[in-house]
């Protein structure tokens, strides 16, 4: 497809190609109402943000004071801040370890000749669509002293086990690892899926006749060719994990103690809680900081596969 | 030549293990729903006397046929404002080769990488002095702002791999720029354009913190907005939040297994252009 296009566009007659750019310059106005929004809603706002992270402004008074770096240095002495780049950092890498190895097993195991693999694909796909909020709040309910989770430990006569889970601060951060895996595992999985069944069926045959293995076809003929859908996994489950704000937000609100806060959590609570609208952004920017750095490296090795 | 041999069958007994594990949750979710208060049956056990009353009690008390329909209208308005304009947008985008076009088209990627939160506090300002707050047309207009940059971007990818042909044909017989492009370009597009509308369905229906911040509070909500404000009223009322829950969900889970086909193509394929 890719070549069948490539060749096609070479081909193109110069003349051709003068002619409908003087189409498409006739409607270079189609940008505008799209820019319009989109300075409006992104651009504009995004801006400011960057620079009240530079005042003490607190979301009311009229003369917010230039305080240069002080918003970024309270990051640092702020108990809260600190641990929410920490779980910040832990769950989005975190999950997606997890989330991606385990998504190319299922999608190894839906993708091969067992009789229920269309079923296991629509089911665990079926979260991804859910919203956040509906999972977080069953699992909320699942972790609960007296919840799902403690009582299937205790039927399978592991009630040693039973914990509160979302009331430790030790288990809490894990547990929303848990929840963000079983809800986003599906969409690893179709990604994985779609790049398995592009490679053709051929080559692994051909791999199978030379007397390559399942493992050794996997990771001398299937590993190279998924190269992109890993790339594009990897990209989409760290930068989902570092703006998590939904289920975090539902399930336990931070707590206990803070203990949960992610960068996204604690935004929102100096914000429109305690109108600490300078401090938040300055945690906006950070974020943002994180999030360009992966999406560059991303970038970068996307680039890198496709030449 | 791979066949189903044994080995196929552990791996099927195997996955089949862990689906259902994967559906433990909801299978939790939907035996809560249809208990009564004071069901006798052990916590994870079918209810001996199933009954509806939660979800009778749910709609009634938590407003959310009126909240259904609220998203409904957002995700209408937004899906249909951000199909057009993107569309028109990443047209001359992608055709032309000219300084600005290029660097309007990386304007709009750099959005790809601005998280909303770094927009969140000016614009919900900037939404309060407007006197948007409270109005499903401020949470639109949010919406569709926020997702040009991945709609341009799906647009502009697929609409480069097009030959011209067609649009100069129709561009040298005369035709009006809009209608031409309407007409023309506009229907050739029309796979992206699917994967662009299921996208940002999926996305505006299960949004929380937009209509969060702009509709708490207010009589219009959305449904992720009131089934939130539901079980903050109900507390440990677990039946009636659940029936609550399954609700909400409802709608777009029948909408995804009607369409699972095209809604799992939408996001398996929009991340490859």
């Amino acid at each position: 497809m890719a070549l069948d296009t490539a060749v096609r566009r070479n081909e193109a007659p110069v003349k051709k190609r003068r002619r409908y750019r003087g189409f498409a310059h006739s409607v270079w106005w189609f940008v505008i109402p799209a820019a319009a929004l989109y300075v409006f809603a992104v651009v504009y706002p995004s801006l400011r943000g960057s620079l009240f992270a530079f005042t003490n402004w607190d979301g009311i008074s009229q003369n917010p004071k230039w305080v240069g770096f002080d918003q970024f240095a309270r990051i640092w002495s702020d108990p809260n801040g600190l641990t929410s780049i920490r779980n910040t950092l832990l769950i989005a890498l975190a999950v997606t370890v997890i989330q991606n190895i385990v998504g190319l097993l299922i999608a190894l195991a839906v993708n091969s000749r067992i009789k229920s693999r269309d079923i296991l694909r629509v089911l665990i796909f079926a979260p991804v669509v859910i919203t956040s909020i509906a999972v977080g709040f069953l699992w909320q309910n699942l972790y609960t002293p007296d919840g799902g989770i403690n009582e299937t430990l205790e039927a399978a006569g592991l009630g040693a086990l039973r914990q509160n889970w979302l009331g430790n601060p030790d288990t809490a951060i894990w547990c929303i690892i848990v929840v963000v895996f079983w809800q986003f595992v599906g969409y690893s999985m179709v990604i994985f899926l779609a790049g398995l069944q592009g490679i053709p069926e051929e080559i692994l045959e051909a791999a199978a006749i030379d007397g390559a293995g399942p493992i050794r076809r996997f990771w001398s003929v299937v590993r190279p060719l998924l190269a992109p859908s890993i790339t594009i996994n990897v990209m989409l489950s760290l930068i989902g994990g570092l703006k998590l704000f939904d289920q975090v937000f539902v399930m336990t609100q931070g707590g206990p103690g803070g203990a949960t806060n992610t960068i996204s959590t604690l935004i929102y609570s100096n914000a429109f809680s305690l109108g600490r609208f300078g401090y938040a952004a300055a945690l906006a920017v950070v974020l943002s900081i994180f999030v360009a750095v992966a999406s560059v490296i991303q970038y970068r090795l996307l680039a890198l596969q496709e030449r | 030549m791979f066949r189903y041999t044994w080995r196929t069958g552990i791996l099927e007994g195997f996955m089949i293990l862990v689906g259902l594990l994967f559906l433990f949750p909801i299978y939790v979710l939907v035996i809560l729903s249809l208990k009564a208060p004071g069901d006798q049956s052990a916590k994870l056990a079918p209810p001996l006397q199933p009954t509806l009353q939660n979800f009778f009690d749910a709609w009634q008390q938590g407003g959310l046929g009126g909240a259904l329909i609220n998203s409904l209208i957002v995700t209408v308005i937004t899906v249909a404002f951000t199909v057009v304009l993107a569309a028109a947008a990443a047209y001359p985008l992608s055709r032309l080769g000219a300084r600005w076009s290029r660097f309007t088209y990386l304007g709009f990627l750099a959005g790809l990488l601005l998280p909303a939160q770094l927009a969140l506090l000016p614009l919900y300002q900037t939404i309060r002095d407007l006197g948007l707050l409270g109005t499903l047309a401020g949470v639109i207009i949010v919406n569709v702002g926020g997702g040009m940059p991945f709609s341009i971007f799906l647009y502009a990818g697929f609409m480069r791999s097009l030959p011209a042909e067609y649009e100069e044909a129709a561009a040298v017989d005369g035709a009006h720029a809009f209608r031409t492009f309407w007409a023309v370009v506009f229907p050739l597009v029309q796979p992206i354009t699917g994967t662009v509308v299921i996208l940002t369905a999926v996305a505006t229906w299960n949004d929380f913190l937009t209509p969060l911040l702009y509709l708490s509070g207010t009589d219009q909500q959305t449904i992720t907005v009131a089934v939130y404000g539901f079980v903050g009223q109900y507390g440990a009322q677990w039946n009636l939040i659940f029936a609550g829950i399954i609700i909400s969900i409802l709608p777009i889970l029948i909408a995804y297994f009607f369409m699972q086909k095209y809604i799992v193509q939408g996001f398996a394929g929009g991340l490859k252009g």
